[in-house]
């Protein structure tokens, strides 16, 4: 795609998520709300998998922890101050990160893949089998946090349209960040390990420390969306750290495209959006369909994955468009 | 007389049982082609790539100005200032032509942990891809995918990369390899030029490349050093011919 109709889809798009609050009812205002909190989390594992080629399967790992880090800010039955416990939450992650990293990424391939899994199961059962913060049943998040400014609240989390705009915004916030982070030399070498690892070290480059920013960064973003996946569900539990939820948003870039952060988005929009209509299949015949929604989830992603190899952003190609380029050059 | 810029002692590569170099002794001088020649596993490329640092030595040592640089990582290496291209073709198939030698330009900047600066705003690191790529008689290609190069233009892109690092130590591993005569001959041109400001080990099969280039020649035969000396003394020498170059000596 050109560079003026990229742009043209995406304020497009900006343009009618400010305006769905409008006319949507509640139920799709978080329905939406809940699909972009998972559009960033799948844009920061797109950033380890799509643009620095490193496969992450413990992902949700600095997602859940952060929602943990909320429920243990809020004192009890009262709300966390947003300004205190965002950047908590997130550095939590972005710390946790930081040490898991040092450690994965002196492995790569397959073996990243299993030891990135390996520590976010660690992290599973320390919250699963220990009291620390409710073991299995989880642990609630009581009230939404508060974002209080010297007494003056410019917004309030409780009111769900607050919620969808802060979320939209972050949104918007992180997409521009990244695609700035991208351009940049930072950005450069992250995807210029992907394509030649060995390639860039003889260049001069210390790889390591490049793809452990990388990861502390993703990290970080990932808590951030499971902080205000937390705040909006008000419970915490220990699923959110889970290889499901890994697996899960790993699917989302995969199924989107990856390497392009409107990939990682789609995915994640998509694929909220196919399970809700596959659950909502009605019974036929005496089989109920919904019912097996997992079923169908599945043979559509297998489908998908063969049709289109480069996720469902490459649909953009039968799109009409007003322009005819020659293919433009990764990069 | 000065002392050599990068010289190795003895240096010895085992893979398994086998000494892919065994027992290695060169000296590199600035301003002066070291060629390194010999048939087909004799343990040239691996020889090159000990000294840029993508494998590890066995034993023995490897001095860059007076410093063990041995055990160094091969970023480390090519900091210091030794720069190296591949025999086998080595580049970023999807980047453009361009953005291949931005990267490597990129290299030398203090750091790359910039984030919110444009790459391309970087001018100084812009104008030594550039350079590079007239350097190696690629300019005006920069657009194009490095993909969608011929077998010839992908070796120069391989040079061009290593120059827009700024190495002061050159390793060139066969770099004339798979391209047309007249690229060929501008490369040795090329060479030529770059010779009064580096030092430079060229591994190369193209015999009049190697005498038109080199200020001492060292041949090579399974992992050991057969003959080193100036070109004039090995183009004499009978082990050579025999071993190497395989001519009869005259009865
Ligand atoms: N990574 C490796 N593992 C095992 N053997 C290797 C490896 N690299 C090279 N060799 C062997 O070492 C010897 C020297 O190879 P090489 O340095 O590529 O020779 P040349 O460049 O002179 O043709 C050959 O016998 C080759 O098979
Ligand atoms: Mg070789």
């Amino acid at each position: 795609m050109s560079h003026s109709r990229t742009t043209f889809v995406l304020l497009a798009c900006l343009l009618a998520l400010a305006l769905l609050p409008l006319f949507a009812e509640k139920y799709y205002i978080q329905l939406f709300t809940k699909m972009m909190i998972m559009a960033i989390f799948a844009m920061s594992l797109d950033l380890l998998v799509g643009f620095t080629g490193l496969v992450s399967l413990g992902h949700a790992a600095f997602f859940g922890l952060a929602g943990y880090v909320l429920a243990y800010a809020a004192p009890q039955y009262q709300a966390a101050d947003l300004w205190l416990s965002l950047p908590l939450a997130m550095a939590c992650s972005g710390l946790l990160a930081l040490v898991i990293g040092v450690f994965v990424l002196r492995t790569s391939g397959i073996y990243f893949i299993m030891v990135t899994l390996a520590f976010a199961q660690m992290l599973f059962f320390l919250f699963h089998d220990t009291k620390i913060a409710g073991g299995a049943d989880g642990i609630y998040v009581y009230a939404k946090p508060v974002a209080a400014i010297a007494g003056w609240e410019p917004f309030t989390l409780e009111n769900h349209v607050h919620f969808y705009f802060v979320v939209l915004a972050l949104l918007a916030l992180v997409y521009a960040g990244l695609r700035m982070l991208l351009a940049s030399p930072f950005g450069r070498v992250i995807v210029g390990i992907r394509v030649n690892e060995q390639r860039m070290r003889t260049l001069g480059y210390r790889t390591y420390r490049y793809k452990l920013v990388c990861f502390v960064l993703a990290g970080a973003l990932a808590g951030m969306a499971g902080y205000f996946a937390a705040a909006q569900f008000g419970f915490v539990s220990p699923e959110t750290l889970s290889w499901h939820q890994s697996g899960g948003v790993l699917m989302m870039v995969i199924l989107g495209g990856m390497g392009t952060l409107s990939g990682a988005v789609l995915g994640a929009f998509g694929m909220i959006l196919l399970e809700l209509g596959f659950q909502g299949l009605p019974v036929v015949g005496g089989m109920d369909i919904g019912k097996h929604w997992q079923l169908l989830m599945g043979g559509f992603i297998v489908c998908a994955v063969l049709l289109l190899p480069h996720g469902l952003l490459s649909l953009g190609r039968f799109a009409p468009r007003w322009r005819r380029k020659p293919v433009e050059a990764a990069e | 007389m000065t002392e050599a810029v990068l010289r190795t002692e003895r240096l010895c590569k085992h893979f398994g049982g086998l000494a892919a170099v065994n027992e290695v002794s060169l000296e590199f001088f600035s301003d002066q082609v070291h060629a390194v020649i010999g048939p087909n596993g004799a343990g040239k490329t691996t020889l090159t790539s000990l000294l840029s640092g993508d494998l590890r030595c066995s034993s023995g040592c490897i001095y860059l100005d007076g410093k063990d640089i041995a055990g160094l990582s091969a970023d480390r290496i090519s900091q210091r200032g030794v720069g190296r291209s591949y025999q086998k073709t080595n580049i970023f198939l999807p980047f453009t032509v361009f953005e291949n030698c931005r990267i490597a330009a990129q290299s030398r900047l203090p750091s790359s942990m910039r984030f919110i600066r444009p790459a391309l705003a970087y001018r100084e690191v812009m104008r030594e891809a550039e350079r590079a790529l007239e350097q190696v008689g690629l300019a005006g290609r920069g657009q194009e995918p490095a993909a969608t190069l011929s077998h010839g233009e992908q070796r120069q892109l391989e040079i061009a990369m290593t120059l827009a690092t700024r190495p002061r130590v050159l390793l060139l591993d066969e770099p004339l390899a798979g391209m047309g005569s007249e690229d060929s001959a501008r490369m040795v041109e090329l060479l030529q030029q770059l010779k009064p400001s580096h030092a430079m080990l060229l591994v190369e099969h193209d015999m009049d490349a190697v005498f038109a280039l080199a200020d001492r020649l060292t041949v090579m035969v399974d992992g050991r050093v057969l003959e080193s000396g100036t070109p004039e003394a090995i183009r004499a020498s009978a082990a050579v011919q025999e071993a190497y170059l395989g001519v009869e000596e005259p009865q």
